[in-house]
């Protein structure tokens, strides 16, 4: 498996940078955490912007950083999107496509390019190419930014909270091309975030950061669905599942989706039967119940397992994570709920407890 | 005739003097407001002082030491008489080294500030997509800084145009060789020859504010960019 081995320590003043870990060169990994918590220097440091004086960086067993490397950043096989786009004011959007095509390397023989007219058309920016940077929108300046970044031919994508900057309309304007990019392209993506829609909605490797450290690195189901670190998403708290649309009610317009052992109803957002999708599941979305609940509104009720029970961030409050599947041990599709703690005391939840779940909110991502 | 003879010649010496000290400032000037906007070194601020120095210093103070430099006895006299140049005080191209450091501040400081309020966003971004810091420089820095260098080198000519006390102490009185129109002007005046004096002053006059109009002129539509 290609990987991305990365260890590096940059001490600031005020911030401390240490980080040791292998990420998968494959697919999207998510940097999630809060400002100040690192992600963006960890990101600086692999594209080779920032020179920690202590680190060690190898991609694919190709080392680019350690204590008698350098490669600089321009010799480097990246792509990076920065937040704000940057793009070169003094050139049209073509001269800016350009700009890097033109002075990125022949693939390897046997390898396709990636073509310009291929991440003009994935990006929609073909009616853009003859303005300038100074006549876009914000996202259509950030749609060119990631266009500009795959034109080089990467082979390991870098994004820089690429969405951060822009509106919640504009955030919706690009999100689709991004999980285009997540379905159709072959090179692995770091992406930058604190927001845990984009990563729920994106990232298949979660690593959580915070102070400058590494909390938690591991597959997106399984590092969301840890008791220890929900608490640092608060509100957001939840869980994502992968599934497969197995039917739609045309006449109630809804969608049964396939996740694993569990079968859960969810607006029909018009996407095909047989699609690959994600739903996410809030830990405050579900109650928890020892007899399925009759008389009530809510449709996904579902059989589960308490598999471990954990604090939250309020002494009130406890999250439990239950197995959705059935199955003897925590393989199955993992959820978290959020439910008082004199609740759980009085339904005396225990590992191990077979209890109803009932799911208030599936959001389709 | 307007303008007699000698006054033509004079000012076409001043246009040469300015035109050959901008175009060596672009050269000499670039590399050092550069390394000014992007240098962490402790001698930025000793160096921005020496480049600024001749907006404060009196003329004559700077001419009486370049002077004494290129003088025979000078180092740098030393050295160009060694080469076979001979010496440069009172030549075209001593006066050429005089307003070179004279105009030096007028060149630095507007692509000095081009420079740095293009930030590092822009560099970091052509490093990413494979430019060398050669490429980088000439294919962003420098039309990133263009409005700069633009102000920059109007506002070198024409303070070049205006000098006087450095070109008295290291240039003299040569007709042809280093009487520009301040000087003229100087010597009309001098003989009391005060309608000569009106007209090649009115010039300059005109010059000097027509110069500065179109640099305002132009400064909105920059912003633009």
């Amino acid at each position: 498996m290609t990987t991305l081995d990365v260890r590096f320590r940059v001490d600031w003043p005020g911030f401390t940078l240490d980080v040791d870990e292998s990420l998968p060169a494959r697919g999207v990994t998510a940097l999630f955490g809060h400002s100040g918590s690192g992600k963006t220097t960890l990101l600086r440091c692999i594209a080779g912007l920032e020179h920690a004086a202590e680190g060690r960086l190898r991609f694919n067993g190709e080392t680019w950083q350690d204590a008698d490397t350098w490669v600089p950043t321009h010799q480097r096989p990246i792509g990076y999107v920065f937040q704000e786009a940057s793009l070169f004011p003094h050139l049209s959007v073509l001269g800016n496509l350009r700009y890097g095509q033109r002075r990125s390397a022949a693939p390897p023989p046997g390898e396709r390019r990636f073509s310009l007219e291929h991440a003009i058309e994935l990006l929609g920016i073909g009616h853009l190419l003859k303005r300038k940077p100074g006549a876009l929108s914000g996202g259509e300046r950030q749609r060119v930014g990631i266009a500009r970044a795959l034109a080089v031919n990467p082979r390991i994508l870098l994004m820089d909270e690429p969405l951060a900057s822009l509106d919640l309309k504009r955030k919706q304007e690009i999100l689709p091309y991004l999980e285009r990019l997540h379905d159709e392209l072959a090179i692995p993506v770091l992406y930058v975030s604190h927001a845990p829609d984009e990563v729920a909605r994106l990232a298949d490797h979660l690593v959580v950061m915070e102070g400058g450290r590494a909390l938690a690195s591991g597959p997106l189901n399984d590092t969301l669905a840890r008791l220890d670190l929900p608490i640092r998403l608060g509100e957001d708290a939840g869980v994502v599942l992968d599934g497969i649309v197995a039917e739609r009610d045309e006449h109630w317009h809804l969608l049964r989706v396939q996740c694993g052992g569990a079968s859960l109803w969810v607006r029909d957002t018009g996407v095909g039967v047989g699609d690959h999708v994600r739903v996410r599941i809030l830990a405050r979305d579900i109650s928890i119940a020892h007899q399925p609940v009759t008389g009530t509104s809510i449709l996904n009720a579902l059989h589960a397992k308490v598999v471990s029970l954990g604090d939250d961030s309020h002494p009130a409050l406890s999250l439990v994570k239950l197995c959705v599947d059935g199955a003897d041990d925590d393989e199955g599709a993992p959820v978290l709920a959020r439910v008082t703690r004199r609740s759980a005391d009085q339904l005396a939840l225990a590992p191990g407890m077979t209890v109803w779940i009932q799911i208030k909110a599936v959001a389709l991502l | 005739m307007f303008l007699t003879d000698t006054d033509i010649q004079a000012i076409l010496l001043t246009l040469r003097l300015a035109a050959v000290t901008t175009v060596i400032l672009f050269f000499v000037g670039t590399p050092i407001a550069w390394w000014l906007s992007r240098t962490r070194s402790r001698w930025k601020g000793p160096i921005g002082a020496v480049v600024a120095l001749p907006l404060v210093l009196p003329p004559s103070v700077l001419g009486f030491y370049l002077l004494v430099t290129m003088g025979p006895n000078g180092p740098v006299g030393q050295l160009t008489q060694a080469l076979g140049i001979g010496l440069l005080p009172f030549t075209f191209w001593g006066l050429v080294v005089g307003s070179v450091f004279y105009s030096m501040p007028f060149m630095v400081q507007p692509v000095q500030n081009a420079f740095e309020a293009i930030g590092e966003r822009p560099l970091e971004a052509a490093a990413t997509l494979r430019a060398s810091p050669l490429d980088r420089f000439f294919t962003v820095a420098l039309p990133l800084a263009l409005p700069g260098f633009i102000t920059a080198g109007i506002l070198s000519f024409a303070h070049t145009v205006g000098e006087f006390g450095v070109v008295l102490m290291i240039g003299g009185n040569i007709p042809g060789v280093t009487r520009v129109a301040s000087v003229q002007i100087y010597d009309y005046v001098e003989a009391l020859e005060y309608g000569n004096a009106h007209r090649l002053a009115a010039v300059l006059l005109t010059f000097s504010f027509l110069v500065l109009l179109a640099l305002y002129a132009w400064r909105p539509q920059q912003r633009k960019l």
